[in-house]
């Protein structure tokens, strides 16, 4: 079959390569052929090629997926393939996108845990079962590869946008009754480029590979925000 | 609240509607009501707070634009709708 795949940086072009087909293929052994058999040169990611580390993720016909996860047969069209780097993020070189601003907004929003206690202290008493602990189970298998980010349309309109796993990530935190400072959190969300920007498309939710859902941290995000500033504490 | 004055507009014009309706029917409805007045005068506000804010994300996306003069493009703008329905609700109720 034919792939088109992307050479070079931001400025840069569609190289094509004819690939044998063969059954149960992923495009990830489709970018791995190319790159043994055809051209050396070609630049790409992965690791643990069994669907558990996100590093595989690309834009393969159109979509952001982890091509370790794509089946060919799933996904070609008319025996065509165009892979192409995640969008929304600069081009390294070939297949490999920039990650940097992606966990710089993770940052940004606040997306690492502060507590309270020390080791002196005894454990958290957190019920799994409870309210909290189901919210934040919802939204915590999140290993930032970036799918949703490539995914999202507004990241795309708006280049300050947190982008919807930078706010899943704050949406966990910020249900964790654990939290040393839970308004500093909702405040970090809070401005134009955070919660309020999400049009609610739900392109992160549909493309999460783990089945995750932004959408509905960010409506979290979104009551939360506006609670707190409707009782004029943000 | 916007929602509120939608439902109850909408719900006024099917029921004055009703039977066909004259300019001059309307003018012997309205002319003189406080109570439309107020009623207008609030849907009128909440609409010149409402649409800029709405707006404003959608001239960032699309457009492009941001900072203060895109903000004072929208108040301006907000300061338009006020005056044009004020004017045209003036003409109604009083």
């Amino acid at each position: 079959m034919k792939v088109s795949v992307w050479r070079g940086g931001a400025d840069g072009s569609l190289q094509s390569f004819e690939v044998p087909r063969y059954a149960s293929q992923t495009v990830l052994d489709v970018v791995t052929h190319i790159q043994r058999k055809l051209d050396p040169t070609l630049a790409y990611r992965y690791a643990c090629r069994v669907g558990m580390c996100g590093s595989c993720a690309m834009t393969v016909n159109g979509v952001p997926r982890w091509t370790c996860r794509a089946h060919v047969d799933k996904v070609v069209q008319k025996n065509e393939l165009t892979i192409r780097p995640l969008r929304n993020l600069p081009i390294i070189r070939d297949l490999v996108a920039d990650m940097r601003t992606f966990f710089d907004k993770w940052e940004r929003a606040g997306g690492h845990f502060e507590g309270t206690t020390t080791k002196a202290e005894d454990f958290a008493r957190i019920a799994p079962d409870s309210a909290e602990r189901k919210a934040i189970d919802a939204g915590t298998e999140c290993i930032g590869c970036g799918v949703c980010y490539a995914a999202c349309d507004v990241v795309s309109w708006n280049p300050d946008y947190l982008g919807p796993a930078a706010l899943n990530r704050a949406w966990t935190l910020a249900v964790d009754s654990r939290d040393a400072n839970p308004l500093q959190r909702l405040r970090a969300v809070a401005g134009d480029a955070g919660c309020h920007a999400c049009h609610t498309h739900m392109s992160c939710t549909e493309r999460c590979p783990k089945h995750i859902s932004p959408t509905a941290s960010i409506a979290g995000l979104k009551r939360a925000v506006a609670k707190a500033a409707m009782e004029g504490k943000l | 609240m916007l929602a509120v004055c939608v439902i109850v507009h909408l719900a006024t014009i099917v029921y004055a509607v009703r039977g066909g309706l004259t300019a001059a029917e309307i003018f012997a409805r309205t002319r003189g009501s406080v109570a439309w007045l107020a009623f207008y005068s609030v849907f009128v506000l909440t609409v010149a707070v409402h649409a800029p804010i709405g707006l404003r994300p959608v001239m960032t996306e699309w457009l492009g634009w941001r900072g203060r003069t895109r903000d004072t493009f929208l108040f301006a703008f907000a300061a338009l709708l006020a005056w044009m329905g004020m004017r045209a609700i003036l003409v109604l109720f009083v």
